[in-house]
């Protein structure tokens, strides 16, 4: 149990979680960014740890990945900053990041960083739920930290149920044969395949992801899924707002 | 020692298949079929038959006698370079463009460097009438102009990259990008042996017939099929993997294998990535990558583009790991000048990539009757732009 289980036996829907890069728009805005998705109702956060070369990302996130590095952010330095962070929030809050730097800093040293500091959750695209299974599954329960793993468009239905059967929490469901990025709308060919997962009836519920980018997706993601996941609409609108309050609030009302 | 994969696709504990789940499916068909198609009757007869016709294979092994008179040694080079586009790259291209088909792909992308790869693929695509999408550094795209030309001609689109240090590792992630976006229609060949498996595999045994002719050729020559040593350039390992491939369990033969130095190793501007490297994951395989502390892959350097990727395949990796091969470091003006030296004595002018092989000779102490084979993965038209400026620069007269 940790808070994400909270938050799920508090609300069976439309629970929005944001995605925002660490140290982007600027090397010390993290702590600022969680506390202001926080108040401004956000459901849950995913703190994404800048890479060099995170394949799954288009070019918003892309760009705001090398910003951040160039500003300095790495793992150690989040860790850092968030090391008070449970003093003032108790919203769900996740690292996304790619498998090397994790690799790099170790992973053991990472899953109690991750306890330690109060993260609850982490999403890997990179590591396949079959190295999860072989090599990392018991770190990670032994740090009560849930490993969230995706299935995407191309995903088969059994493998869908494999998936389902080694996630805990809940499942981040791409919303299309896509890198990350900003979508209008969702097209037949999405809700079809959103429908077939919904009719499968999951263990765990699936949060949609990719693409989300105004009220009409996020609603969309919310009648097929119990919530969306926004990245790449944040970090755009963080790079075309003042920076302060007044972007995350406008922005996450102009969501819901 | 094993020098083949395990069922996880590791050589050891590198390699396998870190990718995410937008990929899966295509990474998985491939794993579930390389293999069956590689090894049936109708693939096997058409890979020939093409590399053959349509390649010129086998390509020739050379017995370079005035380069082994400079050295005192007995050195044979295996022509890659007189395949048809130049390099050994088209072994690849036409296998993988063969099974591409065989998968019901119509669309084909690719990344490229040195734009070796490139336009082996661009070749094959025009030969089989497939869509061709080549993903390639700006930078690149400005120091391998003549072969950017030759794609365009072949009717490749031609995608320059301005993301990273603009180089073969960022065409490399645009490429991958490009797949999970297009995971339907389109296979994705991968230029050497790097990338999830089954590529690194895949890859080696595609480009295994250099070291299979090499076995006949030179018992041809003298009378033994197995050398004292092989040699070859690496930048991600394509053609040292075929070069080597078998001759591994053979370890009288020393397989030496030659990374790009830059401006030298400690110089901060280099690709000798077993040397700067550590264990990590670089496009979807764990192997040796260059990175820094916190995880992010750093930017190498080669004047050649072939070589200048941060990672090698986790197969070359594993190599290091055991003490099979020995590792050689050429920097740029080593490779430049070895380069030169080959074209006065044998009248063969190398690609920049092959240039870097043919400096470790130097380096190393040969004995007289030692037959060494060195592994000419291409040749340097591409590279006269780079050639032209050495030997303005070069008092050339000490060649004459
Ligand atoms: C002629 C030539 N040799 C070598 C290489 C390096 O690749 P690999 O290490 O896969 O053989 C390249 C790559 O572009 C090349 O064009």
């Amino acid at each position: 149990m940790n808070r994400i289980d909270e938050l799920f036996n508090k609300k069976a829907g439309n629970i929005l979680s944001v995605y925002f890069t660490a140290g982007y728009p600027a090397l010390d805005s993290t702590v600022e960014i969680i506390r202001e998705l926080a108040s401004e109702g956000t459901d849950m956060i995913e703190i994404g740890v800048p890479f060099s070369d995170p394949v799954a990302d288009g070019p918003v996130i892309q760009k705001s990945n090398d910003t951040a590095l160039k500003k300095g952010m790495s793992l150690r330095l989040l860790f850092d900053q968030l090391k008070d962070i449970r003093k003032e929030t108790d919203i769900p809050l996740l690292l996304m990041s790619y498998i090397n730097p994790v690799l790099r800093f170790g992973i053991e040293k990472f899953c109690k960083k991750c306890e330690e500091t109060g993260i609850d959750g982490v999403i890997l695209p990179d590591l396949t739920p079959e190295i999860y299974t072989a090599s990392y599954l018991g770190l990670f329960k032994e740090h009560n930290i849930y490993n969230v793993l995706l299935i995407s468009k191309g995903t088969s239905a059994a493998r869908i149920r494999e998936i389902d059967g080694l996630s805990r929490i809940f499942i981040y469901m791409v919303s299309s044969s896509s890198t990350t990025g900003i979508k209008r709308n969702f097209s037949a060919d999405q809700k079809e395949y959103f429908l077939k997962v919904k009719k499968m009836n999951l263990r765990n519920p699936a949060l949609i992801g990719f693409g989300i980018s105004d009220n009409e997706t996020y609603l969309q993601a919310c009648k097929y899924g119990a919530g969306a996941i926004i990245g790449s609409a944040f970090i755009k609108a963080l790079s075309e707002g003042e920076g302060g309050k007044n972007t995350v609030r406008d922005f996450i009302k102009k969501i819901r | 020692m094993n020098y083949n994969i395990d069922c996880n696709g590791y050589y050891g504990e590198f390699g396998g298949a870190y990718i995410p789940e937008m990929m899966h499916a295509n990474i998985s068909e491939l794993q579930q079929n390389y293999l069956k198609i590689l090894e049936c009757e109708d693939f096997k007869s058409e890979f020939s038959k093409l590399l053959k016709d349509y390649a010129g294979r086998p390509s020739p092994l050379y017995h370079a006698e005035r380069l082994s008179y400079y050295y005192n040694t007995g050195i044979y080079l295996k022509r890659e370079d007189l395949n048809h586009t130049g390099a050994h790259k088209i072994n690849n291209a036409i296998g993988q463009i063969l099974i591409a088909k065989r998968l019901g792909k119509s669309r084909i992308i690719a990344e490229t460097g040195a734009g070796q790869h490139g336009v082996a693929t661009a070749t094959v695509c025009a030969l089989m009438g497939m869509k061709c999408v080549i993903y390639m550094g700006k930078l690149d795209v400005d120091r391998q102009a003549p072969n950017v030309l030759r794609m365009k001609m072949l009717g490749a689109d031609v995608i320059p990259v301005y993301s990273g240090n603009m180089t073969l590792k960022d065409a490399t992630n645009e490429a991958i990008r490009d797949w999970i976006c297009n995971p339907a229609d389109t296979h994705y060949i991968i230029g050497s042996v790097v990338g999830p498996h089954p590529y690194p595999d895949l890859v080696a045994r595609l480009q295994s017939i250099i070291s299979e002719e090499i076995k006949w050729q030179l018992e041809e020559h003298t009378g033994s099929p197995d050398p004292d040593y092989v040699i070859a350039c690496v930048g991600g390992g394509s053609n040292a993997a075929g070069a080597f491939y078998h001759y591994l369990d053979n370890e009288m033969v020393k397989l030496v294998a030659v990374e790009a130095a830059g401006k030298g190793i400690d110089s901060g501007e280099s690709a000798a990535t077993t040397v700067l490297g550590f264990p990590g994951v670089i496009h979807g395989s764990r192997t040796i990558l260059m990175q820094n502390d916190d995880g992010q892959i750093t930017e190498p350097f080669s004047i050649s583009a072939g070589l200048d990727y941060p990672g090698i395949g986790p197969l070359f990796a594993h190599l290091k790991k055991n003490g099979r091969a020995i590792f050689e470091h050429a920097t740029d003006d080593e490779a430049l000048e070895a380069a030169l030296l080959l074209t006065r004595l044998e009248g063969i002018i190398p690609a920049l990539e092959s240039a870097h092989a043919l400096a470790v000779l130097k380096k190393i102490q040969f004995g007289s009757d030692d037959v060494v084979v060195v592994n000419l993965s291409g040749r340097g038209d591409k590279d006269m732009a780079t050639y032209m400026k050495f030997l303005e620069e070069t008092e050339n007269k000490r060649y004459k």
